[in-house]
């Protein structure tokens, strides 16, 4: 909305003084993510900026944090912890969401709206309830402490991003194709891998991100239903908050942003191919 | 084809020879059977892994099986018992008995801590009583053994309580949470002054969440707008600085809030080198309301942002070169023509905002300090320190309860499946 020729010195003034609103507004998003990057590399034990960082002293930063993190086995250990159980759950989450997207998207399923609706309640209900209903069921069956437990809690936590996801994806697709598959002699599994896969994966592959990003940033689930042995780094991060706050939170702060750049981009790059794809296929 | 068009009483056949319309429904049939097939492995899983354990939960918040199932011989001997003056003293006998399996079976600290929800102190009577209640039955004078053991027994309030314990089901917890209970007789009646918590805390929660969902409208619209009105090459890369904070996980955000909010953090920093502020007025931005609504607000604002977005990509640029061509100015434009247009993608952020911060958890517990938790903070309290899961499960049907009745609302307006993701 560029600023007409005929503008008044008041719409002008406005005009201007709405850019500047946002910018705030922008800046308010984005600086307070920003802030702990410089402040992972602080030399002193602080969460603020000491005047050597300020003055650009060489001097007031250091790489001592990331050591800390790399030598700390807890930290490492979390560290594992958390990559089993988020594949273990986005793997179960993705084949488990996909087939059902599937079948909601047909045009003959019965009982749609009821279906979905139960599906994506994980989502819905707050995280505390669920993780109350989780921590009593599972340690009924003798789940709770296991990391087996904590996946399936994640899976069923995921799930519904996936269903989202890949029923979008499947809005733009023209069921005619199965029946051209199936009519030129195409199995089941045929027309799955070649025909229906190729043209969804853009919309399985973001939810199955999205399954991965839930997991990986649950805390309030393996608050509950985790011991020592199966913390995560959410949850490391979260006592280390409540408990002894040092800069070395901040250096996995840094690191996680850094992963969620690349998983956006990613996500962003998914989204864009789809958008082309859709625009070719047949309306 | 012409054969059985030829015979007026046939109808038509596929090539095998079943009617055409049997044969279409043993087809849709089987495309039904197969899309509920295709749905049923994540539907069981959903179910047992999700579904049947919140609705166990639930079931927790009635449950009152601990007496009944620890004290049956009492539970019995007080059924026909009047409530008035003191039981019989068959009564007594009864409970020494339940008493003493209990102490074996170890079981009677339930019975304990069940009790001392209702009457503080409850614990010590029990526990007490049970570990001289052999000298008590070798005696053979019930009565008197156990009032002499602990005068709270001599107390008819006692006895009602153990009574009204007596079913298995109980709305107590219920009560409980909006800061009712019921009285020695069972008439429902208030708690205590300094008891009462909850309601104001579900006030508390629901005032705050209003507030954060305002917020987001309030930052959120005019980003929005910014980006649907500027050529997508542009608006793209803002839509970047949405996004990251959307993709960061939650815990780096509340750690950057602690690091922004902190009486020696970036905030108070910044205003005193400007001069605003003394260096010993820094201002308390955390541990209360303030760093919860600063903190929960900058969380959920995409959530605001992307629904409105989408809407406002869709209102075509010329609806408000007409309105002024037409002589309407530029700020009767954007209220007559543009927001009118833009109610549905606020309603849908609004909802969307508010779910998700009515059931906060994570960071009200790290910044939030003691004013500015919310009601899932309590729940977690009582599962994890005070152990009165009954009350937890409550308060936990109730937000629950909250919820769905949003998620209709949401649904209605906008509806699951066209939620954008990304």
């Amino acid at each position: 909305m560029a600023l007409p020729a005929y503008a008044g010195p008041l719409e002008r003034t406005w005009y201007y003084s709405y850019r500047v609103i946002c910018a705030a507004i922008f800046l308010f998003l984005i600086a307070p993510i920003l802030v702990i990057i410089p402040l992972s590399f602080n030399a002193v034990p602080f969460f603020t900026f000491t005047p050597e960082m300020l003055s650009f002293d060489p001097a007031g930063y250091s790489l001592r944090w990331y050591r800390d993190f790399v030598n700390n086995p807890q930290w490492i250990h979390s560290l594992q912890n958390s990559f089993i159980v988020a594949i273990a759950s986005t793997i179960l989450a993705t084949v488990l969401g996909t087939l059902a997207a599937l079948g909601l998207s047909r045009p003959y399923t019965p009982y749609k709206s009821i279906i979905m609706g139960l599906l994506i309640s994980p989502m819905i209900v707050p995280l505390i309830i669920s993780a109350t209903g989780m921590f009593f069921f599972y340690s009924s069956i003798g789940l709770a402490q296991t990391h087996l437990g904590i996946i399936l809690a994640h899976t069923a936590l995921g799930t519904p991003f996936v269903v989202i996801t890949v029923t979008a994806t499947l809005i733009g697709f023209d069921q005619s194709l199965i029946r051209a598959a199936q009519n030129l002699g195409a199995s089941p599994t045929t027309v799955f891998f070649q025909v229906i896969m190729p043209l969804i994966l853009p919309g399985v592959i973001s939810g199955g991100l999205f399954a991965f990003i839930t997991s990986f940033d649950e805390v309030v689930v393996v608050l509950f239903l985790a011991d020592f042995d199966q913390r995560t780094i959410p949850l490391q991060m979260f006592s280390g908050l409540r408990e002894q706050i040092s800069p070395t939170i901040l250096a996995v702060a840094t690191i996680l942003v850094t992963f969620s750049i690349i998983l956006l981009t990613t996500v962003e790059l998914l989204r864009r191919r789809n958008e082309r794809m859709r625009g070719m296929s047949p309306q | 084809m012409a054969e059985a068009a030829s015979d007026p009483r046939d109808v038509m056949r596929t090539a095998d020879g079943t009617p055409l319309k049997v044969s279409i429904a043993r087809a849709l049939r089987r495309n039904r059977l197969m899309a509920l097939g295709l749905i049923a492995p994540l539907f069981l899983f959903i179910l047992f892994s999700f579904l049947i354990p919140i609705v166990d939960m639930s079931l927790r918040s009635i449950d009152n099986s601990v007496v009944p199932d620890n004290l049956p011989r009492t539970v019995e001997a007080l059924a026909d018992w009047d409530g008035e003056n003191l039981p019989p003293e068959s009564a007594f006998a009864a409970l020494a008995e339940d008493l003493r399996d209990g102490r074996e079976s170890r079981e009677i600290g339930k019975v304990a801590t069940r009790l001392n929800y209702e009457i503080s102190g409850m614990r010590g009577t029990v526990m007490g009583t049970s570990r001289r209640v052999d000298r008590i039955i070798e005696s053979g004078a019930f009565k008197e053994g156990l009032i002499d053991a602990n005068e709270d027994w001599g107390k008819p309030e006692t006895w009602l309580l153990l009574k009204r314990l007596s079913s298995p089901y109980t709305f107590g917890y219920y009560l409980n949470s909006l800061d009712l209970r019921f009285d020695p007789q069972g008439a429902v009646e208030a708690q205590p002054e300094f008891r009462r918590i909850y309601v104001d805390l579900f006030i508390r929660t629901l005032w705050m969440s209003l507030l954060i969902t305002g917020l987001t409208i309030l930052l959120g619209y005019p980003i929005a707008h910014l980006m649907a009105t500027m050529p997508l090459r542009y608006s793209n890369l803002l839509m970047i600085l949405v996004l990251l904070p959307f993709w960061t996980s939650l815990l780096v955000r509340t750690t950057a809030w602690i690091v922004m909010l902190q009486s020696e953090g970036v905030v108070n920093s910044v205003l005193v080198w400007i001069g605003i502020l003394s260096d010993d007025g820094r201002l308390e931005l955390i541990h209360n309301k303030v760093g919860t609504i600063v903190a929960m607000t900058h969380i959920l604002l995409p959530f605001m942002v992307l629904p409105l977005y989408s809407v406002m990509k869709t209102i075509p640029p010329s609806y408000m070169r007409a309105a002024r061509s037409l002589g309407a100015n530029q700020f009767t434009a954007f209220v007559r023509i543009y927001m009118p247009q833009t109610v549905a993608g606020i309603g849908a952020g609004s909802i969307l905002v508010f779910i998700l911060a009515i059931g906060y958890y994570i960071t009200p517990a790290l910044v939030g300090g003691t004013s500015g938790t919310l009601i899932s903070n309590q729940i977690a309290y009582h599962m994890q320190s005070s152990l009165n899961w009954g009350l937890a499960a409550a308060l936990g049907v109730i937000l629950l309860g909250l919820v769905i009745g949003l998620y209709f609302t949401y649904n209605r307006l906008v509806g699951v499946d066209k939620m954008k993701l990304g």
